[in-house]
């Protein structure tokens, strides 16, 4: 785990996905080019439909990208025949949203921590095996009582400790954690998302973080990828999204979330209109038809995903200018 | 008293009772309601918000729930013995509900403007051409434009069906309008826009609120008053800002202490350690001792009752009280 710093673990170039529908093609992931270092976590936010789940399941190759590369340390995934990729799957796995919908009810706790062993055939006794369940178990803080218990015995929190449990047995390096608290209360919310940084530090694991809810995003993150209808529309550290965010939609993804300040009150900006069609969207940028500052150059030249600063990308015609302060959503 | 009291809710117990088990969903709360003014109901999951709210729509579905004791007052009657007839006349005239999920709302098979005209109809001897064009204006209002009016809800995006629901609610001019997570299905943007169009119409027809959420930042930004629940009992309430700024209650302390906060760069979340209990098995004394950190003897064994006047709260120590400045 030496020099873990600056060394790229996930690197995706022009990665994409379209799902043919009736009236054409559905533009999921559009050209998305990421680097995720090792150790580091990458959250990645966005609204319901801009396709951030499918980014993540895309890099796995759960979905088979339409064109674009995934390097997974260096090496070429996308071409990875289906017995070269089995074996590579020890390496990456995925945390779902919904921990009711992702344990199988008849298998009892200790199964399905097991399970994955038994495939990837890592050990070979069922003793050494049922050690690893224990230590496992003891890792994401389930009692031992709960080896022969079965699912529906548990609340949210604790599936999600048997989930996070499961994806860790076969020691992954990467981890897609898609929505993994958002079914949670918030109390058990904050249980869940310490006992992933605690692991992210004691095994150096490296994570995408998917979630719409941008508080915990920038909780847990080192860096910061900000979607829009399939588009990476601005990526740089958790800092300078949130202290100099570039793109109008990301200043306005800030302003919208609910504050518990109660003594600075901020002002809301209220963007107009929703998110538009991901079906074989027009030239320019996606964003405009909600963008106050878009222009004629806005809806017919599609933006760059341009290096702003160091480590600072955007996707916008007009960052300069938000940039220098001459665009503002308020006087 | 300068303004009136719209609702007020009276030691309220609902129990939902099955052959094996009684859950106590809600255990004796207080609470009134003002007009114009906007209640927070903030809990998690099972702390009895949504019971609440069906009790004072009367709409508790029976059995397996009762009302075991308790009054509510709507404008001053106690609807607890309400006929049908007389809950239906207030239904959707004096007290409005705004449902969490958009998408189950609306009946899948009736266009947007035959379903809202409907509830005008129900109400008001108007005729049909008047109801539509309440309808419309309604519709305009909440930011759906008129030439959706023969459209079916499947035709709409989650926030345009919930500024659907929200028309619905408003169109017989409710004097409390109850909404139940209405936001909670929505994005942030959409949520944003759609928590504008609820500020701006309760101003605009100075009616009183219940604003049920799990999220602490909603209610800073919409309401007036809140009150925290915890298994079936109000543990925490005051104004918005008193409750917020200085949290009496170790549950409500614990709330804000695990939510991440986006102005505040500290790396740590406290989170509430284990799990709120079954509400047909509730502990003894509190019902909060199991996961307090500051559980004593006689958290074990005895009820707290409510302290304070205008900031209540309910525990057997004023823990905080030498942190104010």
């Amino acid at each position: 785990m030496e020099n873990m710093e600056n060394q790229v673990l996930i690197e995706t170039k022009r990665l994409k996905k379209y799902f043919p529908v009736p009236a054409g093609f559905l533009h999921a992931v559009d050209d998305v080019n990421l680097t995720i270092n090792k150790g580091e976590t990458l959250g990645i936010v966005g609204e319901s439909g801009c396709g951030k789940s499918t980014l993540g399941r895309v890099i796995l190759r759960l979905h088979e990208a339409t064109s674009g590369d995934i390097l997974y340390d260096g090496m070429d995934i996308n071409n990875f025949t289906a017995d070269e990729m089995r074996h590579m799957r020890q390496n990456m796995q995925i945390i779902f949203q919904d921990p009711y919908a992702s344990l199988n009810p008849r298998m009892t706790i200790g199964q399905i921590i097991e399970e994955p062993l038994k495939l990837h055939k890592v050990y070979k006794t069922a003793e050494e095996r049922r050690q690893r369940v224990e230590e496992l178990m003891d890792l994401v803080g389930l009692p031992m009582r709960s080896y022969n218990q079965y699912p529906h015995e548990f609340d949210g929190g604790r599936r999600q400790r048997v989930v996070i449990a499961r994806a860790l047995s076969i020691n992954p390096q990467f981890i897609v954690c898609d929505e993994p608290v958002s079914a949670l209360d918030v109390s058990v919310q904050a249980q869940i998302l310490n006992l992933l940084m605690d692991l992210q530090k004691k095994m150096g694991l490296t994570y995408m973080f998917i979630s719409h809810d941008l508080s915990v995003v920038k909780h847990i993150s080192t860096n910061i990828g900000v979607m829009y209808l399939g588009q990476m529309i601005e990526k740089a550290s958790k800092k300078d999204i949130f202290d100099e965010p570039l793109h109008p939609y990301t200043i306005a993804l800030l302003s919208a979330i609910p504050s518990t300040n109660v003594l600075e009150k901020s002002k809301k900006i209220i963007l107009k209109g929703e998110i538009t069609s991901p079906i074989n969207p027009k030239v320019g940028c996606r964003f405009a038809a909600r963008c106050p500052f878009a222009t004629e150059k806005c809806t017919s030249v599609n933006p760059e995903f341009v290096e702003a600063k160091p480590g600072h990308f955007v996707a916008c015609h007009r960052w300069e200018e938000v940039a220098n302060g001459t665009l503002k959503f308020h006087d | 008293m300068d303004k009136n009291v719209v609702l007020d809710v009276k030691n309220l117990h609902v129990h939902y009772v099955t052959d094996d088990a009684t859950a106590k969903a809600v255990n004796g709360i207080d609470f009134e309601v003002k007009e114009g003014e906007a209640l927070g109901l903030v809990g998690e999951t099972g702390a009895g918000k949504t019971t609440t709210a069906l009790s004072i729509m009367q709409l508790i579905p029976d059995p397996p729930g009762i009302i075991v004791d308790g009054e509510i007052y709507f404008e001053g009657k106690n609807v607890i013995y309400n006929t049908d007839k007389e809950n239906q006349a207030m239904r959707g005239n004096g007290v409005a509900m705004i449902f969490q999920d958009p998408m189950t709302a609306l009946n899948p098979v009736m266009t947007v403007g035959d379903q809202l005209s409907e509830v005008v109809l129900t109400h008001e001897k108007v005729s049909k051409a008047e109801a539509k064009q309440r309808v419309i204006d309604l519709l305009e209002l909440v930011g759906v434009k008129s030439d959706r009016y023969d459209d079916y809800p499947h035709q709409f995006s989650g926030g345009q069906k919930q500024r659907v629901v929200i028309a619905m609610s408003l169109l017989c001019n409710p004097k409390l309008l109850i909404a139940d997570e209405p936001t909670t299905a929505l994005d942030v943007t959409i949520q944003a826009q759609v928590l504008d169009i609820i500020n701006n119409l309760r101003e605009k027809y100075n009616m009183a609120m219940i604003l049920i959420t799990h999220d602490l930042g909603v209610v800073a930004e919409t309401c007036d008053n809140v009150a925290i629940m915890y298994a079936g009992q109000i543990i925490e309430a005051g104004t918005v800002r008193e409750v917020y700024l200085n949290p009496k209650h170790p549950y409500t302390r614990g709330l804000f202490d695990s939510i991440p906060k986006l102005d505040d760069d500290s790396t740590e979340l406290i989170p509430i350690e284990g799990a709120i209990s079954n509400a047909a098995d509730l502990p003894t004394g509190c019902y909060f001792h199991p996961r307090c950190r500051y559980c004593q003897d006689i958290c074990k064994v005895e009820q707290p009752t409510v302290k304070g006047t205008d900031h209540k709260f309910m525990c057997h120590f004023d823990l905080f009280s030498k942190e104010e400045k």
